[in-house]
């Protein structure tokens, strides 16, 4: 059945057609990030949705003992939970490894791209910091989840501000959120662009991620610099590929920055 | 009496409701009260893994709810299976049980899968009504629907529906309720806190009118979603 598909999707390839319709370098629509999906629960919350694919995405703050290395920074940390709901081949149980991917790639341009001031997340040098927690869930998986998780984690990190944090009693108080937003610096966004049978494209539905021979999801910043990158796939790429890849990635995180 | 959010005693939360928003399943419903919102999936009848677990004699419905780590009213719920979301499950299963006939699905099984978004008490009743929604979006006959919600008995007064400062902050003793409204039988009733048996009786009778008006709402949603395939 997969070999069948995988024949019929490389077949419209070399006509530069796809199984909905699109280009190879076209995003599916419609295309939108909601905010605010969770106010009363989450610091900051998002909903994307890239045609069928719908994921959701929560930020949580907490108040948590600093680094030995980092005593004077706060921390981020990224989690994906496959939910069962979103897609018929996940199951229950502890994060499989396709999950721990999908939370360390997104993570990886959020820490690496230095999305957060983490500075400004310290409350008290060597004693407390702000951890910063995303949490990423797929609601309905029709594929790409990798570029839908980037951008609700992101949306999610822009529409978040403190809960109230008192520091004799240090509690934090989280009904009562402040209008201080996070020290959100830098917006790095990720794309991720696959080859199937010689042909670049984005946004692969299920069917087409199942058939990728290669796969690089690259972190841009808005000035184009690039802060994170993970190859996945079968086969191998060549420094043409990652050149041609690395455009697409950049001219694509910038038009979905625009929807921020 | 006043209640903290300005609602009368008998008076539910505003609520909304959608099926088919999960397209890769085999049914979905989205179901708000107040600022609770659950979204539910059904996947199956489909074979049942693993295979010591089938029965030739009738099929098995298996329900997981979860609530998402960010949708709790304070600190971020650890994600994974705990104890009360495992009792949870399981109590949902046997609310839906009753008006389904498993023996229909030889060693199959119905998945119903449940996510909080956002909880502000009644989670467990507007999981089993987005999942009872999501049970006929899949085309699974049904004997009824199943509406649930909960009822409070707060400050000596009966009161529909309560939320997450009436549980919590004010002691109401909840009663967790689902019932089907076309025959009234109840198929599911947790009780926390006190309650005499007579305050009980009244609470179930104001519960099961209350149902009511929730089986409406689903009833429009799901024939909303016909509506909507007939015009596309």
């Amino acid at each position: 059945m997969t070999s069948m598909m995988h024949d019929h999707i490389t077949a419209l390839l070399q006509k530069e057609m796809r199984e909905d319709g699109r280009k190879p370098l076209e995003y599916r629509k419609p295309i939108k990030v909601e905010y605010d999906i969770s106010p009363k629960s989450a610091e900051g919350s998002a909903r994307v949705t890239m045609g069928d694919t719908i994921v959701v995405a929560g930020v949580k703050l907490e108040v948590g003992t600093p680094f030995p290395d980092s005593q004077d920074e706060g921390n981020l940390m990224v989690n994906v939970e496959l939910t069962p709901l979103s897609n018929p081949d996940y199951e229950l149980g502890p994060p499989s490894v396709v999950a721990i991917e999908y939370a360390r790639v997104v993570d990886r341009a959020l820490r690496e791209g230095h999305a957060l001031d983490t500075k400004k997340l310290c409350i008290k040098e060597g004693e407390k910091v702000w951890t910063v927690i995303v949490d990423l869930y797929p609601i309905n998986d029709a594929g790409n989840l990798f570029d839908a998780f980037s951008l609700a984690a992101l949306a999610a990190l822009k529409n978040a501000n403190f809960p109230t944090f008192d520091k004799k009693t240090e509690k934090i108080d989280y009904k009562k959120k402040t209008k201080t937003p996070l020290p959100l610096d830098k917006s790095p966004l990720e794309v991720t662009v696959i080859k199937i049978n010689g042909t670049l494209m984005v946004d692969p539905t299920i069917e087409e991620w199942k058939s990728v021979d290669a796969r690089l999801t690259v972190g841009v910043l808005e000035n184009g610099v690039i802060c994170a990158m993970q190859k996945g796939g079968p086969k191998a790429l060549t420094m043409e590929d990652i050149s041609k890849m690395v455009d697409i990635a950049v001219e694509h995180t910038a038009k979905l920055r625009k929807l921020l | 009496m006043k209640r903290n959010d300005g609602r009368a005693p008998e008076e539910l939360r505003k609520m909304e409701a959608k099926t088919g928003i999960i397209k890769r399943a085999d049914g979905s419903a989205m179901f708000r009260i107040g600022e609770t919102i659950a979204y539910a999936a059904v996947y199956g009848p489909r074979e049942l893994h693993p295979k010591f677990m089938q029965n030739p004699e009738k099929g098995l419905l298996r329900c997981n709810y979860n609530m998402m780590a960010f949708s709790g009213s304070g600190d971020r719920v650890r994600p994974s299976a705990n104890r009360r979301s495992r009792e949870i499950s399981m109590v949902i299963e046997k609310a839906l049980e009753p008006v389904l006939d498993l023996t229909a699905y030889p060693n199959a099984v119905i998945d119903i899968f449940i996510e909080l978004v956002q909880t502000d008490a009644g989670t467990r009743c507007a999981g089993i009504c987005a999942a009872a929604m999501a049970l006929a979006d899949a085309g699974i006959p049904m004997k009824d629907l199943v509406s649930a919600l909960s009822v409070g008995y707060l400050r000596n007064e009966i009161v529909v529906d309560i939320n997450g400062e009436e549980d919590m902050n004010e002691g109401a003793t909840d009663i967790a309720f689902a019932c089907l409204p076309i025959t009234g039988e109840i198929s599911l009733l947790q009780v926390d806190g006190e309650i005499k048996k007579d305050v009980l009786l009244k609470a179930l009778e104001k519960a099961k009118e209350a149902a009511k008006k929730i089986a409406e709402v689903q009833r429009k949603a799901l024939k909303e979603r016909y509506h909507d395939k007939h015009d596309a």
